[in-house]
Parts: structure tokens; C-alpha cells; sequence
């Protein structure tokens, strides 16, 4: 089965499963003020009691708790002491006659379903946070007392409808090796406990998850997201070897994490991430990303109807320069067309859409839609560090137009009285030959060139990435492919702008020594990549880099260049 | 009285983390205080009321302090605002 991984890792181990009972209304009215009296005693004494049983928690010296612990738990006593809940379940007391069990109950349920109704993610997550509040307190309201005497085996995977605060903050992490949940959402609790305690997780499994037995043999791969119940013996193998060489690499990559990407010889190099929403960002700082090189916004564009207006795209840049934190984030303008579609702008059939319609042309063209876009990000701007990056540019005319209109776009949020930074660089994708080959005269128009080596090495190979027929000739170390990047790389730096690569090349860790040599000093990709990129970096000098990139662009064949960069790499 | 601005500077917005400290916080002064986002004002000791805003990074909030230590609750709740809160 498959739900969300929320945190890297495989697990291998026996199921041990979480079944709760929810708690049920007992529809009691009370008769006379000394049962009102009796039950709101009874609500104080509870909470109390509930109090007392998260003093225990936190002194509770075995489960060795870390800061992030213990300010879940803080939260929680402040949610228990709330002023709020306690006046509203007094006033369902006094008022509606009801028990401490029954104001209880729908108390929770109403802020629960408050949670639940609103926009944002987390808040929406926070409405579990509720619901485990009203059990604990319910909990001593009917004298159930603690339930959760669980006592563990060694490598226990935990399966749960979902985990509580209180579920996970007591999991005993020498016995316990991972979890899988029926509900959840990446930034619900159990997903951020999971992370920061190095377990592995997956969460949103569906109904399905609960027909696991307790005790059925399990493999969770936190990456993919994927649960096999009692798998057979070529899964188990398969995995076994994955889990020790993540676990080995997961060791040298961690040592790596804090450092800076500095050659042995004192390079210094950038790496950055490659996002399509804020929440990619988490995972940027925690595998060292310096920020963002390319952000790419048609996710917001897609599985919609209508084209997002200028404030919800506001707001989507927004959450990611903050979540950026200062770091440079690179925006790049819509890139739609070729193989990505909106089903509510209707782009015309092509008999070659990949030298189409598509990404700058159709902002060029569509003028009104580009100024939105244009205004949403200058908007941000003033957020953080913003640059701005137009895709598939292939002359100076296409980038002065879009100068152009990006001027007016200023000048309407300056006539509004609106905030957005003045002198925020502006730099393009180079992806397409000519871009590449006039990288000379492209680079006196802006601030920096970003290289996407995807589409480059498409365009210069003329091969369709995505027929199966001549996949084989799709490939970037070619010669000529090679001459280009080259190319853009050494006329950026004559013409003293800054240049970086988001292609799949940039986390190639064949491909790093070479790009090295050439003078690159900026790598963006997938936040995953970056330790193993940095790792190459640290261990090499530039000085190594240049004699590679040299021996390199001498070769005279793809398959010379990469029997050369695989023995040098061993 | 006394009414002040901020605009919340983290990118998570007011978080459980924050608003647990803010409520710890407000906890040990004898001033009544609020927290106020569009239409709607809400008491400062309730973490629930305070959640249930849903602030988020980049918009604006007003506090609003009365009572006999409202100069030193303004020092302190300043301090929050403009400094712990991006830590947090």
C-alpha cells in the first residue's frame, strides 16, 4: 500500500497496532446545582490531573526528551490550563445541564471541526493536536487512567489511525524503528516528530493501513511513501540491502551537512535547491542548501480552473521567501507548454509543442497575465532575497520585452503605494543553442544566467527526451552539449555576471568535477542531492577540477568523456 | 491603553511554539491583553483563541495592553514581536 513518506528511511520490523476508542457521549442531564457543582469539580480535578501526567513526561528521565519535545509538551500544557476551553465547557455545564464528559466532548468537536475548516495546512494538522487534548482530559474525566502501557519490542513499526503528541513524545526510540498512519499530512504532528527524530514514516495511508495484524512483518520506505505487509523474499532482500547502504550513506552525508561547499584548495562553491512550493523548503535547510535556485511556479498554475489571481499567487511566493529565511530565492516566471498543460487555457494543438507555444512566448503574448505574475513576485520581494528568471529565451529581443513589461509592473505597484524591493536581478534560463552560443550578448542585458541543461541538451541534440526510440542519444555529456555550457560559463564571467546550472546535470555527481573546471560556481537540484554533491566538492581541489574539465574538452566522444569521469569518481 | 502593530516575521506565522511562549508570556502581567487581526480581537491568555486566528508570516497584527503594568507588558510583548519570534 502507498501513502505520503514524510521522513527518509526504510524500517524493517513487526507491526505493533494503535486501535482507540473514541470517546462516546453518555446524554446525562443534570437535575439540580450540586451535580452542576459536582461536575465542574470534576472537569478542574481532571485537568488537574492531566497536568500532573505531562509533569511526569517531562521528568521522566528515560525517554530522554530534546528541545523540540519539550515545547510540544509546554504547548500542551497550555491547551489543557486554556482559559477559553474551560470557560466553554463550564458554560455547557451550567447552561445545557450537560455532564463533564458530554460539554467535554463537544467542545472538542467544535474546535476540531474549526481546525479542520480552515485554509492552512498546518492549522488544519493542529486540529489532531485537539482532539488528543479533550481525550487526555477525558481520560481522568470517566477514570479510564492511562491506556498507553505499551510495552515494546525491538524494532517495532508503530501502525496507528494516527499518532498524538502524547503517542509519540512516549515512543521508545531504542525499541521502535518507524511508523505508518491511516491519517495524517505532511505537516501534522506525527510527520514532524518523525523528522526530527530520524524516523522513518510514512503518513495518509488510507483505510487500508488498519488491516495490518499486530505482529505482521513490515517494510516502510519513508522516501517513497510505500508499506508492504509480509512481503516475499526478493522485497525483503531488496530492501535489506537498501536500508544498510541508506543508513552508510546517510553516516558520511550527515558529517558533511554543516559544512561549507569549499573545494580542499579554497574554493568556494553555492549549492542551492531546485523547490515547487514552500513546504520543499524544510527539507532545503535540512540538508544544508544555501537557497533556492530555481522556484518553479506552475504548480500553483495546475489541477485548477481558473488562472490564480495576483494576491493567491502574492501569496504563494510570499510563504516561500519567508520560509526562505534571507537565502536567495530565484523565481522563475510560468514555464507551461511542451508537456505541461492547463486544462482551463486552451493552448493549441502543435504538431511540435515542444518548439512551441510555451513558457516566455506565452508570457510575451498574453501580456496581462504575465504583469500579474510579475506584480505577485515583485510583491514578495519585499519579503526577502528575490531574483527573477524568465524561461526559454532564445534572443535579446524576447529578453528587453519582458524588461519591459517587468518596468511597468513596478511602476502600477508604485503608483499603488505597494512595497516590492527596486532593484531586484532579473536573469534567464539558458536552455535553448542560440541562448547559449550568444551568451556574450544575452549576458550584457542581465544579471545572471541560470543554465538548464534538461532542455539544452534536448534542443542541441535534437532529441525528444521522451521518445523511447532514441532515448539513447539524449545525452548531456556530448561534446557539443559540453562546448555550449563552456561556453555560457566563460562569457558570464568576462562579462562579470553570475552564473549557476538547474539541470538535472547540476546533481550529477559525474558530471560535478567537470562543471567544477569550467568555472561553475553554482549548483541547484533537488534538495536530496546536495550532501552527495557537497561531499564530491570537499574531497576535490579545483585545481583536480581543472585538469579534468581540460583532459575533458579534448575528448572527442560522450563514451571517452564518461569511462574517463567514472574512473577518476571511483 | 496602549495599542501597537507588528508585522509576524516568521514564515510559519504564529505557530504553536510562538503563541505557547506569547501565552506564557502575557501570563505574568496584572494588564488585560489582546491580540487583534481584521474584525476579530481575541484575549492573549488563551493559546486556543490565539491559534484560531490563523496568522500567518507577512501580515499584520495589533496587541492592545490595559492595565496598571501596561509600559512594562508594551517593553516586553515588543521584544517578542520584533526579536524571539523569528527564533522560534
Amino acid at each position: 500500500m502507498k501513502g505520503i513518506g514524510v521522513s527518509p528511511g526504510i524500517a524493517i520490523g513487526r507491526a505493533f497496532v494503535i486501535k482507540k476508542n473514541a470517546p462516546a457521549t453518555n446524554g446525562i442531564v443534570l437535575k439540580n446545582q450540586v451535580e452542576i457543582v459536582a461536575e465542574i469539580e470534576r472537569f478542574d480535578i481532571s485537568v488537574v490531573n492531566a497536568l500532573a501526567e505531562i509533569d511526569a513526561i517531562k521528568n521522566n528521565s528515560q525517554l530522554m526528551l530534546n528541545d523540540d519535545d519539550i515545547a510540544i509538551l509546554e504547548t500542551q500544557v497550555e491547551l489543557i490550563n486554556d482559559p477559553q476551553i474551560r470557560e466553554d465547557v463550564v458554560a455547557k455545564i451550567e447552561e445545557e445541564k450537560k455532564t463533564a464528559n458530554d460539554a467535554m466532548i463537544e467542545v472538542t468537536a467544535g474546535i476540531v471541526a474549526l481546525f479542520e475548516s480552515m485554509d492552512d495546512e498546518y492549522m488544519r494538522a493542529r486540529s489532531a493536536d485537539f482532539q488528543d487534548i479533550g481525550n487526555r482530559i477525558l481520560k481522568y474525566i470517566n477514570r479510564t487512567g492511562d491506556t498507553n502501557n505499551r510495552s515494546f519490542e525491538p524494532d517495532t513499526i508503530v501502525i496507528a489511525d494516527d499518532l498524538t503528541p502524547s503517542d509519540t513524545i512516549t515512543l521508545d526510540l531504542n525499541l521502535v524503528t518507524g511508523f505508518a498512519t491511516q491519517a495524517g499530512s505532511r505537516t501534522s504532528h506525527a510527520a514532524i516528530i518523525a523528522k526530527s527524530k530520524g524516523l522513518p514514516a510514512v503518513v495518509a495511508c488510507g483505510d487500508e493501513l488498519m488491516t495490518i495484524n499486530h505482529n505482521d512483518f513490515i517494510i516502510l520506505d519513508g522516501l517513497s511513501g510505500s508499506v508492504y505487509v509480509n512481503p516475499g523474499e526478493d522485497i525483503i532482500s531488496r530492501y535489506s540491502a537498501k536500508s544498510a547502504s541508506f543508513r552508510q550513506q546517510a553516516e558520511v552525508l550527515k558529517t558533511v551537512k554543516d559544512k561549507p561547499a569549499i573545494t580542499a584548495d579554497g574554493k568556494q562553491v553555492t549549492l542551492l535547491a531546485n523547490i515547487s512550493d514552500a513546504d520543499d523548503l524544510a527539507m532545503v535547510h535540512d540538508n544544508g542548501g544555501e537557497g533556492v535556485g530555481l522556484f518553479r511556479t506552475e504548480m500553483l498554475f495546475m489541477d485548477r480552473d481558473t488562472f490564480p489571481d495576483e494576491e493567491e499567487q502574492f501569496e504563494f511566493y510570499k510563504k516561500a521567501v519567508l520560509q526562505a529565511k534571507g537565502k536567495p530565492t530565484v523565481i522563475r516566471t510560468i514555464d507551461i507548454g511542451g508537456d505541461k498543460h492547463l486544462s482551463y487555457f486552451n493552448l493549441p494543438t502543435e504538431l511540435n509543442p515542444f518548439l512551441g507555444y510555451r513558457a516566455i512566448r506565452i508570457s510575451l503574448d498574453q501580456e496581462g497575465l504575465f504583469i500579474v505574475q510579475l506584480k505577485a513576485i515583485l510583491r514578495a520581494s519585499a519579503f526577502g532575497s528575490v531574483s527573477i528568471m524568465f524561461p526559454m529565451i532564445s534572443n535579446v529581443k524576447e529578453i528587453r520585452e519582458a524588461k519591459f513589461i517587468l518596468n511597468k509592473a513596478k511602476n502600477e505597484l508604485f503608483e499603488a503605494g505597494v512595497a516590492f524591493n527596486n532593484d531586484v536581478k532579473v536573469g534567464i534560463m539558458v536552455e535553448i543553442p542560440s541562448a547559449a552560443v550568444t551568451a556574450d550578448i544575452l549576458a550584457k542585458e542581465v544579471d545572471f544566467f541560470s543554465i538548464g541543461t534538461n532542455d539544452l541538451c534536448q534542443y542541441t541534440l535534437a532529441v525528444d527526451r521522451m521518445n523511447e526510440k532514441i532515448t539513447h542519444l539524449y545525452d548531456p555529456f556530448n561534446p557539443g552539449v559540453l562546448r555550449l555550457i563552456l561556453n555560457v560559463i566563460e562569457q558570464g564571467r568576462a562579462h562579470n555576471i553570475h552564473v549557476g546550472m538547474c539541470g538535472e546535470m547540476a546533481s550529477d555527481p559525474l558530471a560535478t568535477l567537470l562543471l567544477l573546471g569550467m568555472g561553475l560556481e553554482e549548483f541547484s537540484m533537488s534538495a536530496a542531492s546536495i550532501p552527495a554533491i557537497k561531499n564530491i566538492i570537499i574531497n576535490n581541489s579545483e585545481a583536480t577540477a581543472k585538469q579534468v574539465c581540460q583532459q575533458v574538452m579534448a575528448m572527442d566522444s560522450s563514451e571517452n568523456v564518461i569511462a574517463y569521469l567514472k574512473e577518476i569518481t571511483q | 491603553m496602549i495599542t501597537k502593530d507588528y508585522i509576524i516575521t516568521s514564515a510559519q506565522g504564529m505557530h504553536a511554539r510562538p503563541a505557547t511562549q506569547l501565552v506564557k508570556l502575557v501570563k505574568g502581567f496584572k494588564s488585560a491583553t489582546s491580540l487583534k487581526k481584521g474584525d476579530k480581537t481575541v484575549k492573549l491568555n488563551s493559546l486556543l483563541n490565539i491559534l484560531s486566528l490563523s496568522i500567518k508570516g507577512g501580515e499584520t497584527v495589533s496587541v492592545i495592553m490595559d492595565g496598571e503594568d501596561e509600559v512594562s507588558a508594551a517593553v516586553i510583548i515588543d521584544d517578542f514581536f520584533t526579536k524571539q519570534l523569528k527564533e522560534l
